[in-house]
């Protein structure tokens, strides 16, 4: 018994130290002008989804669920967003070149057909950032249409 | 006699530090040469370490061999990287930091993926490879073949002719065709 609450103790120490560890928050309030909606065309209700499901670990904001600030939620967060971030950033598209553009367009195809993107750890939560089949399928028809007029 | 003795040793000595100093320039040079032979073997050599570890890439997907694929895959991110494009004109060294910045990606990615992954940007990889030989050239002969299923149809190099088809391995071993030869 003695030794349960050693170590109740030792976590609860643990949990609270590592509060105090700081993060680094992804928020800006400027989106640049190369961000990917305002160099493309796109139609509103593909703009609406690749907001919900996509910029918030694909764009310098992200939009943080109430938790975020607890430790070690924070650094799963933090670690998903610069992972993203690095792969794809949506807010810095237009600096790409078209190789880079179509390569990104084809794997963005790729990730959706198979399910992968959005990350079922993010829907999990997010649920309205979850594809439906049709909407899956509308995107990736709006993204071929994108690539192939590069 | 001693001023005889000092002279000779004297021109002895100026001989042998003269025909020292042009051994050493001969050498200078010798070296020079070398270096700017090897320079350019060396950029060559680096396009061809680039193909030699796609096509080793090309040869593990043939095999559905999804380990080795990703050893290839990082090997070619080293030889990407290692690759001096300084030899080139401003216009090339542009288009060529463009297909290896983009290749090194799709590479990256093949190192950690599964088989069905490996293979998406195989093809992607694949193009960036065309482009970098159009530019480089090659001492092989290359085919560009060309599967028309995979992908709404999809291309690859090889060195030789015959199709092994690296986007359906054994499933589809022989499907594709020869769409180009590259000299």
């Amino acid at each position: 018994m003695k030794v349960v609450k050693i170590i109740a103790v030792v976590l609860l120490v643990a949990f609270v130290g590592i509060q105090f560890i700081p993060t680094t928050r992804n928020q800006s309030n400027m989106v640049p002008e190369t961000d990917f909606m305002l160099v493309n065309n796109v139609p509103e209700n593909i703009q609406n989804k690749l907001q919900v499901s996509c910029y918030d670990c694909h764009s310098n904001n992200t939009q943080y669920p109430w938790y975020n600030k607890v430790q070690p939620v924070a650094w799963f967060l933090e670690d998903h967003i610069k992972e993203g971030k690095a792969e794809l950033n949506f807010n810095e598209w237009d600096s790409l070149s078209s190789r880079r553009k179509t390569s990104k367009l084809r794997s963005i195809i790729n990730q959706i057909e198979n399910g992968e993107m959005p990350l079922d750890s993010y829907t999990l939560i997010h649920r309205d950032a979850k594809f439906s089949e049709a909407e899956a399928e509308e995107i990736i028809n709006w993204v071929t249409q994108l690539k192939d007029s590069l | 006699m001693k001023k005889l003795k000092m002279s000779i040793a004297t021109m002895l000595l100026l001989a042998v530090s003269f025909t020292n100093a042009q051994e050493k320039e001969k050498m200078k040079m010798d070296h020079k040469m070398d270096h700017g032979k090897m320079m350019d073997m060396n950029s060559d050599a680096k396009a061809e370490a680039i193909l030699n570890d796609y096509f080793s890439l090309k040869n593990a997907l043939v095999a559905d061999d999804t380990k080795k694929a990703a050893q290839e895959g990082a090997k070619l991110v080293a030889s990407l990287k290692a690759f001096d494009t300084s030899s080139y004109t401003k216009e090339q060294q542009e288009e060529l930091a463009d297909i290896i910045e983009d290749a090194t990606e799709h590479a990256e990615h093949i190192a950690e993926s599964a088989i069905d992954h490996q293979r998406e940007h195989f093809k992607t990889l694949s193009k960036d490879i065309t482009d970098m030989v159009a530019i480089t050239g090659t001492k092989n002969t290359l085919y560009q073949q060309f599967c028309p299923m995979y992908d709404k149809g999809s291309a690859w190099l090889s060195t030789n002719n015959e199709i092994r088809n690296p986007y359906y391995g054994s499933r589809m071993l022989k499907c594709g065709k020869v769409q180009k030869t590259i000299q």
